[in-house]
């Protein structure tokens, strides 16, 4: 296959960005996109020049590292696809592609298409857990929780934290990635004692750190390669209202 | 030279060695936690835990990552489950069962003593996850459900759907972070650990370089914690993230830590097959899809028929009929052999003729395909995404791939090597899995090892050791800091044509070949010549350009794989001399007539650790003797 790529290149935080072009050729519909990028890397390693920086670790879409806008959809064109999963066979044989990083403002450019995610981590450290020390453990099966209930946990267990859901939202909101931790920790008895205290404080933070409203486009949820429903934002919001009528 | 390897096990029968090492420690007071410092590198299932708990005991932790997050450590993308021998399935399971199983796995190249501690811990471990809200498989009563992994004949792998490590890491990831949001932790991302300051023969610190802005720094404690993982990328390919590396543990190996049995790699038989030379990495499909598919092969060489026009008389199901007892859920390393002895004799299928069958056919007409997709939906739809093919519809094919390294550096009992001070975790030791690792173990031992020994152990250490403050203006801190510059600078100084992916490529490529699923005394000897010849070339002709003050993938990725290329001479090394076939090291020149690993238990009875002696000379081989009491030395049967 030949491509034509366009992608986002920029120094660091501070200096100007653009688009810079490359041709490809010779890229195999087998490959995945990160190889494709692999592939312009050695070329431009090779020339001499600095290679495009993108963050990636698994290759297996599980880490969460990977975070590109793929012709202005984050992770590219696939449903439930994150990059490191998106093959060339998508693309046509010719075709102009723009790679560019996540936008948005909690989510600085360091180098290329490489952001800080380190937001998500400080929403997490507001209330993202149980608070349960080492040791304090009962008997596993004490804790006895339906199946349907621990399959509906899971929904939101399996996010992954790349950050696709701000970067698909107009307005930069992270409240797919906050709900879904919130949800997941709502469901399951051991969450309960803490439900209050969560939900105000991991809201408090992503408020702080500059993450807009949410306005219930549902870009996120066809943006998330883990597929996170939006009912999770509606469990947040009445998480976050019963918590100012209940006492615990 | 260090002087004899003292492995520190409690005396006493094994049930009560734990309790009596955590009776005999030493404590550290409360109130006296917040004046001792513990540095921990790498923020996966064992650093994590480690960090997280050691800052609720209340020490003063830092913990390094050099990731953007703690959570996107490698651990994450562990696919099947952990074992805990909690017998939930009423099927005479039982520390003992568990603990047994392990060594027997092993191939009876594991310390009994660290292996049942390893059992007993495994129940707390189940607990200690379910109380973080870890989402486990349920039944419909709500307890928790099992399944089935290799080398095992009980049920007692638990597991959340395919994603069993991810769900654990965010569980250790969640209890760190509650400690990094109450300012009892101090994380570092982007931060990556280059090397290990020794003074007076004691670990004190590590020298870290911040990936974003290229500034190397110091930072000074009373003991370091190397939770950084395995070092399976030295053979390029491998179902191991691509950041993972050995830089850690070979920084430390260089400072005098001991580097026991290097040569024991895991490759694991179901992984997706090489599709061309574009390959970055190669993609596992979880163990517990043997529990349903079943592994086969036409018994005619070159048969180039599609899988569904070759009848049932004309398959060989190989496992089944080598290990009826076991079948499809052979041990991994016995597994990977067969698969590629079937592919040897011209039997293997797909366009290479490198690959077997895994197939569900049977599975969806016995139980319903809703009931397959309900197991393993998300690890059929991964492999429609890589391959293009419908697994539903066409048989998987899959081929071994280099999963694992049971080999890691040298601990004693308290998980702590031969430098006094460094303790080691995880993937990154070579304590509790011998020669070859059972599935579902690794997240077992990342977390018992974080979770529930390091607390006690490194607790013992702080408190037997009046440690002198250290400052950053001490002349080996500055040294050691010294050294790290001058050796980035010598990398960037290099200015040949060859960039460093070539490089990688061309080790991985002799690693495979020759100290990969099969290895001779010839090839082995061969791989040492022309491991040498790529250092050579490496420090003469490495391309690398970009600035060492910004982000620099190239300068990282440089910088790994020199020690990558030391550590595979190291590894060759430890093969060529251990001349015995064991678990995953297979020795052409040792095998039985059935084509399987014969040991050699006079004479290979021991962990090999081997000592650095500078640079361009040969390691020194030291040997701690395995004793086994508990469980009786025999050959490895699966059938």
């Amino acid at each position: 296959m030949k491509l034509h790529l366009r992608v986002w290149r920029q120094a660091g935080p501070e200096k100007p960005g653009k688009f810079v072009d490359y041709d490809l050729d010779g890229i195999s519909p087998d490959m995945s996109f990160l190889e494709m990028l692999d592939t312009l890397n050695l070329k431009l390693v090779r020339q001499g020049e600095e290679a495009v920086e993108f963050e990636h670790d698994c290759r297996e879409g599980i880490c969460g590292s990977c975070s590109m806008m793929i012709d202005g959809n984050p992770h590219g064109p696939d449903r439930g696809t994150a990059t490191c999963q998106l093959h060339m066979r998508r693309f046509a044989d010719g075709a102009t592609i723009h790679v560019e990083p996540w936008r948005a403002k909690p989510f600085p450019i360091i180098r290329d298409l490489t952001v800080d995610r380190s937001a998500l981590d400080r929403i997490i450290a507001k209330g993202g857990f149980i608070s349960v020390n080492t040791g304090n453990a009962p008997e596993a099966n004490t804790t006895l929780i339906g199946r349907d209930l621990a399959e509906a946990a899971f929904e939101g267990a399996a996010c992954i934290g790349c950050g696709a859901c701000v970067a698909a939202c107009k307005n930069a909101s992270a409240s797919l990635f906050t709900s879904a931790k919130i949800s997941h920790l709502a469901k399951v008895p051991q969450g309960h004692p803490e439900r209050k205290h969560r939900v105000q404080a991991m809201v408090a933070q992503m408020d702080a750190e500059g993450f807009g409203s949410c306005s219930n486009t549902g870009a996120c949820e066809a943006a998330c390669p883990k597929e996170i429903k939006l009912e999770n934002i509606a469990e947040m919001n009445r998480e976050w209202a019963r918590s100012f009528f209940v006492r615990e | 030279m260090i002087g004899k390897l003292d492995s520190r096990i409690p005396s006493g029968p094994i049930e009560d060695k734990w309790t009596q090492c955590k009776f005999e420690n030493k404590l550290v007071a409360p109130a006296n936690r917040r004046k001792h410092k513990v540095l921990i590198v790498g923020t996966g299932l064992a650093g994590a835990s480690a960090a997280a708990s050691m800052a609720e005991q209340g020490y003063q932790v830092k913990v390094f990552t050099y990731h953007d997050s703690p959570r996107r450590a490698h651990s994450i993308a562990a696919q099947g489950g952990i074992n805990a021998a909690k017998n939930y399935q009423n099927d005479g399971d039982s520390i003992r069962r568990l603990f047994y199983d392990t060594v027997k796995g092993g191939d009876f190249r594991a310390r009994e003593a660290n292996v049942y501690r390893l059992a007993e811990l495994s129940v707390n471990i189940i607990d200690q996850c379910v109380a973080q809200g870890v989402p486990f498989a349920r039944e419909y009563g709500g307890t928790l459900t099992n399944r089935s992994f290799g080398g095992a004949q009980v049920s007692r792998t638990f597991y959340a759907r395919g994603q069993t490590g991810q769900q654990l890491l965010i569980g250790a990831y969640s209890a760190l972070m509650r400690q990094v949001g109450i300012g009892a932790a101090e994380l570092f991302t982007r931060t990556e650990m280059l090397d290990l300051i020794v003074i007076d023969g004691k670990a004190r610190g590590i020298v870290t370089r911040n990936l974003v802005t290229g500034k190397l720094e110091t930072h000074l404690g009373d003991a370091v914690v190397l939770a950084t993982g395995g070092y399976g990328n030295v053979f390029y390919l491998s179902t191991n993230a691509k950041k993972s590396n050995a830089t850690a543990a070979w920084r430390a190996y260089k400072r005098g830590a001991l580097f026991a049995n290097p040569c024991y790699t895991q490759i694991h038989p179901t992984c997706i097959p090489v599709s061309g030379d574009h390959q970055s990495k190669l993609t596992l499909m979880s163990e517990s899809l043997r529990n349903d598919g079943r592994v086969w092969v036409p018994k005619k060489q070159g048969d180039k028929r599609p899988a569904a026009q070759i009848p049932v008389e004309e398959r060989d199901y190989f496992l089944e009929r080598i290990y009826p007892s076991f079948g499809n859920l052979a041990p991994r390393d016995i597994a990977s052999r067969a698969a590629k002895r079937m592919c040897d004799e011209g039997r293997g299928v797909g366009p290479s003729g490198q690959s077997v069958y895994l197939d569900f056919t049977d599975a969806i007409n016995r139980l319903g395909a809703e009931t397959v997709a309900a197991r393993y939906d998300n690890l059929f739809a991964m492999y429609e995404k890589i391959t293009d093919e419908n697994p539903y519809k066409v048989p998987m094919r899959i081929y071994p791939a280099v999963h694992y390294v049971m080999g890691g550096l040298w601990v004693d009992y308290h998980l702590m090597s031969n430098v006094p001070g460094l303790f080691v975790l995880g993937e990154a030791n070579f304590s509790d899995h011998g020669a070859n690792r059972l599935g579902a173990s690794a997240l077992m031992q990342g977390l018992a090892d974080g979770y529930f020994v390091a607390p006690y152990t490194v607790g013992n250490y702080i408190a037997s050791e009046k440690q002198p403050v250290i400052r950053d203006d001490h002349e080996i801190v500055r040294s050691t800091l010294a050294g790290v510059k001058a050796a980035n600078d010598k990398l960037k100084s290099i200015g040949g044509k060859t960039p460093a992916e070539t490089f990688h490529k061309r080790l991985g490529k002799i690693m495979w070949d020759k100290c990969g699923m099969a290895r001779t005394d010839a090839g082995l000897k061969q791989a040492a010549t022309e491991i040498a010849a790529l250092k050579k070339d490496f420090w003469n002709d490495l391309l690398l350009p970009g600035d060492s003050s910004t982000l620099n993938s190239e300068l990282e990725h440089a910088s790994r794989l020199a020690d990558f290329i030391e550590l595979g001479e190291l590894m060759c090394r430890d093969a060529l001399e251990r001349k015995e076939s064991c678990g995953g090291h297979f020795r052409e020149e040792a095998q039985t007539a059935e084509g399987e690993a014969k040991r050699d238990d006079a004479n290979f009875c021991h962990v090999a650790a081997w000592e650095y002696q500078g640079d361009g000379k040969p390691a020194l081989r030291h040997q701690e003797e395995l004793k086994f009491e508990n469980v009786k030395l025999a050959e490895r049967n699966y059938k």
